[in-house]
């Protein structure tokens, strides 16, 4: 049985590159330059991919280790303002389970030198994450071996 | 890893004695009120009391009072696993973000001469 439950996060990263606003905002808006860098696991095939940069316009990713467990990343553009911001909303699947709903935002701000990048991922995490049939078997696990050894205790 | 080896050492502590597994299994079906956790239980309320509140030193088992009846409910475990996947979510941006800035500098159009005016 699945345990539901919603735990809501919010993170901010900043980081500072030696390059333009339109150079880092192109690295987002840029299928081919996009793909070079964003993605979690680019050994892992790609079976699907659709990606329309415009307000309403959506991305669509399919991807995942050959065989196994397919990751689903559906995205959403909501805002757009060329070399400042992208605001996007996209929900994560493992196979049919929705893992993730969360809305993204990425700041450019011209500094000296380059530009400072903020990303700040607003975020409702569901059901947990890792196999919850496998956790309570490991818990069940572990009270058996609780149980085995107070019952040695009591035998010695 | 004190801070990970520490609450699993409590938990265990806590399941060690049979009447707070029973409290605990009976958590696991849904939320309960001290007195309906205490009513399978030989035993009186402050002892009962006392069992949850080494349960919810834990971190098993969590209570909230409302009015005059104090629910507990279980911590799920998923929790645990869910604080795990936003750190992973973190993680991977970071990462993420740090491929972006080698990206950047491996197509920055300056730093290649035979690309310069």
């Amino acid at each position: 049985m699945t345990v539901r439950n919603a735990k809501h996060a919010t993170f901010t990263i900043e980081r500072v590159y030696p390059a333009s606003p339109a150079r880092v905002f192109a690295a987002w808006s840029n299928k081919e330059a996009k793909t070079a860098w964003a993605y979690c696991h680019p050994e892992w095939p790609v079976s699907d991919h659709v990606f329309d940069f415009r307000e309403g316009g959506r991305e669509h990713l399919v991807t995942g280790p050959a065989g196994g467990t397919r990751h689903v990343f559906d995205a959403v553009f909501h805002d757009i303002v060329p070399d400042q911001r992208i605001v996007y909303a996209y929900d994560m699947h493992l196979d049919e389970r929705r893992i993730s709903v969360s809305l993204a935002t990425i700041e450019f701000f011209a500094v000296a030198g380059g530009t400072r990048l903020v990303l700040t991922e607003q975020g409702a995490f569901l059901d947990g994450y890792d196999d919850i049939a496998g956790r309570e078997e490991g818990t069940r696990i572990g009270l058996d071996n609780l149980d085995r050894q107070q019952r040695q205790q009591r035998a010695a | 890893m004190l801070n990970y080896q520490a609450p699993l050492d409590l938990a265990f502590q806590a399941l060690a004695d049979p009447t707070r597994r029973i409290m605990v299994e009976r958590l696991s079906q849904g939320p309960a009120s001290v007195s309906e956790l205490a009513q399978p239980l030989d035993m009186t309320l402050s002892a009962v009391v006392q069992h949850l509140a080494v349960l919810e030193a834990s971190g098993l088992v969590r209570s909230q009072k409302v009015g005059r009846v104090r629910t507990c409910r279980i911590e799920p475990t998923a929790l645990h696993s869910a604080e795990r996947w936003i750190s992973e979510r973190r993680a991977s941006w970071e990462r993420r973000l740090d491929r972006l800035g080698t990206f950047l500098v491996e197509t920055d159009p300056t730093a290649k001469p035979r690309r310069r005016k």
